[in-house]
């Protein structure tokens, strides 16, 4: 069943009676070709690429809840390519380029709105880094503008510019960048690889993995074992949970990041902005509220909440840059599980073990990787190679000294 | 979360600033013949639990001590609270 305005229309003529489940509900099979472990963004959108881009069939996604119950309906819905690094600004890019067609691509409307993403800049050396940053991503086919302080007033002008210790300079915007409702990510995804025959089994939750001579032969679940010709782990947040079923130890910690959304409020943040003095970004739902966040919690987590220092903090940042935040009410706020790697870049690689591969780390930026990440992840596990934009997320990067480290923090992924 | 410091008794966890892993203590022999491999594994491995967790705190508002707190990563209790030069002496360190 494709989705149009003319059937809209019909739809709505003949008492909606026509909408049916937009995925099955399979029971197990015995045997898969490929099992991807995770019914996230990332993992739906590997079994779509899988199905759709790589021909593969006999596919299943197994999910321990709900498809789209974990950090992909917990963040803050926004996408951009506005890297540094040169193992990382292709990746995302290639994500960017995969949103701008995504909804035509499946047929769904994750109501991608690419309003647009602008970093400010407050100091001399940031705009210098700025500026640098603004030109390696031109260099990797992305967009980026420089703003003066005077342009940054001329769509912001609410914003504290004069504030005596962050005055605000000037700004680096990224037109292409935006939100996405990222509810309808998974959903969207889930029904494309339905329909191309994908078994997305919920309430599956893998209890381990059977092994034989260094091979894994699949995963044993809730609801028994399922055979695999390979296993894809996509758990982006219980990483380390999953992975001690298999013997692995990862260069990852689990964390708690908070997200908060207000009342609902008239239009009046046209984009989604950051403060570059702490940490804070913001944007406005179509429902009308700002969604926003900052830093997380810094403590390893899997409680899927977070504690009042942080709350405190991230509304501290908010009320010095927009102080008009301070008559705005917080409406609700929420916790989700981030894999801190120890670089802050994420992981698509095998693993030492046959026939098991791993997506993960995404440390706090998962969720606008979720097209590129689907789709390389996808490439590795029917090619067995990485996909030319993630080339540089190996496991051994560690081992090596390639680190791919955004903010030159070092092993310490509380500060990533 | 509120760390029941053993020499300033309970304090509020905003005055710590948080390491990770307790095992960082134990830093691998650098003369050692498998020194690069384990300190491979001392920097950047970690076993992430889902549940008892022990993990470095520095009391950096207050007396400036390292603690080895034990909490339990799924529900943020706290379980234990030791310096972690105990923690250190206990295995024979700095004598």
């Amino acid at each position: 069943m494709r989705y149009s305005g003319l059937r809209v229309i019909k739809e709505a003529l003949t008492g909606h009676k026509g909408w049916k489940p937009v995925w099955r509900d399979p029971e197990p099979q015995p045997h898969y070709d490929i099992v991807i472990i995770g019914g996230g963004g990332h993992g739906l959108a590997a079994a779509y690429y899988l199905a759709r881009e790589f021909g593969q069939k006999k596919i299943a996604v197994v999910e321990k809840g709900w498809i789209g119950g974990g950090n992909v309906g917990r963040n803050t819905t926004i996408i951009r390519s506005n890297y540094l690094l040169d193992g990382n600004e292709p990746f995302y890019e290639f994500s960017l380029k995969l949103w701008e067609g995504l909804e035509q691509d499946f047929n769904y409307n994750a109501m991608v709105s690419q309003r647009g993403i602008l970093n400010l800049i407050h100091t001399d050396a940031q705009r210098d880094a700025f500026t640098r940053r603004g030109n390696a991503m031109i260099l990797n086919g992305a967009d980026a503008e420089l703003l003066s302080a005077d342009q940054v007033r001329a769509e912001y002008p609410f914003l504290n510019f004069d504030n005596a210790r962050f005055p605000i300079k000037g700004g680096l915007a990224q037109r292409r960048g935006g939100t996405v409702r990222h509810d309808a990510v998974a959903w969207g995804y889930a029904r494309g690889a339905d329909s191309r025959g994908v078994d997305i089994i919920q309430n599956c939750e893998v209890t381990g993995f059977r092994m034989e001579n260094g091979r894994c032969l699949g995963v044993e679940t809730s609801r028994g074992f399922i055979g695999a010709g390979k296993v894809g782990c996509a758990v982006a947040g219980s990483s380390g949970r999953l992975m001690a079923k298999a013997g692995m130890r990862l260069p990852i910690e689990s964390h708690v990041l908070q997200a908060f959304v207000s009342e609902g409020l008239k239009p009046v943040m046209p984009g989604v902005i950051t403060f570059g003095a702490g940490h804070f970004y913001c944007s406005q739902s179509d429902k009308g509220g700002l969604v926003f966040g900052g830093d997380i919690d810094g403590y390893n987590s899997y409680a899927q909440r977070g504690n009042l220092p942080t709350v405190e903090d991230v509304c501290a940042s908010g009320i010095a840059l927009i102080p008009a935040l301070g008559r705005v009410r917080l409406l609700r706020m929420w916790g989700g599980l981030m894999d801190m790697s120890m670089d802050g870049s994420p992981i698509i690689d095998r693993t030492d073990i046959d026939g098991l591969y791993f997506n993960g780390g995404w440390c706090y930026g998962g969720f606008k990787a979720t097209p590129a990440s689907g789709f390389a992840f996808a490439h590795l596990l029917a090619t067995d190679r990485p996909h030319k934009t993630a080339t540089a997320y190996r496991f051994d990067r560690f081992r090596r000294g390639y680190m791919i480290d955004e903010k030159g923090v070092g092993a310490q992924p509380n500060l990533h | 979360m509120i760390i029941n410091h053993p020499l300033l008794g309970p304090r509020d966890a905003q005055e710590f600033t948080y390491l990770g892993d307790a095992a960082l203590i134990d830093r691998p022999d650098w003369q050692g013949e498998d020194a690069q491999s384990r300190f491979y594994e001392y920097l950047y491995l970690r076993d992430n639990p889902a549940g008892t967790h022990r993990e470095l705190w520095f009391h950096e508002g207050g007396d400036r001590s390292w603690l080895v707190v034990t909490r339990n990563t799924v529900s943020h209790e706290i379980l234990q609270v030791e310096l972690a030069r105990d923690v250190a002496r206990a295995k024979g360190r700095s004598k």
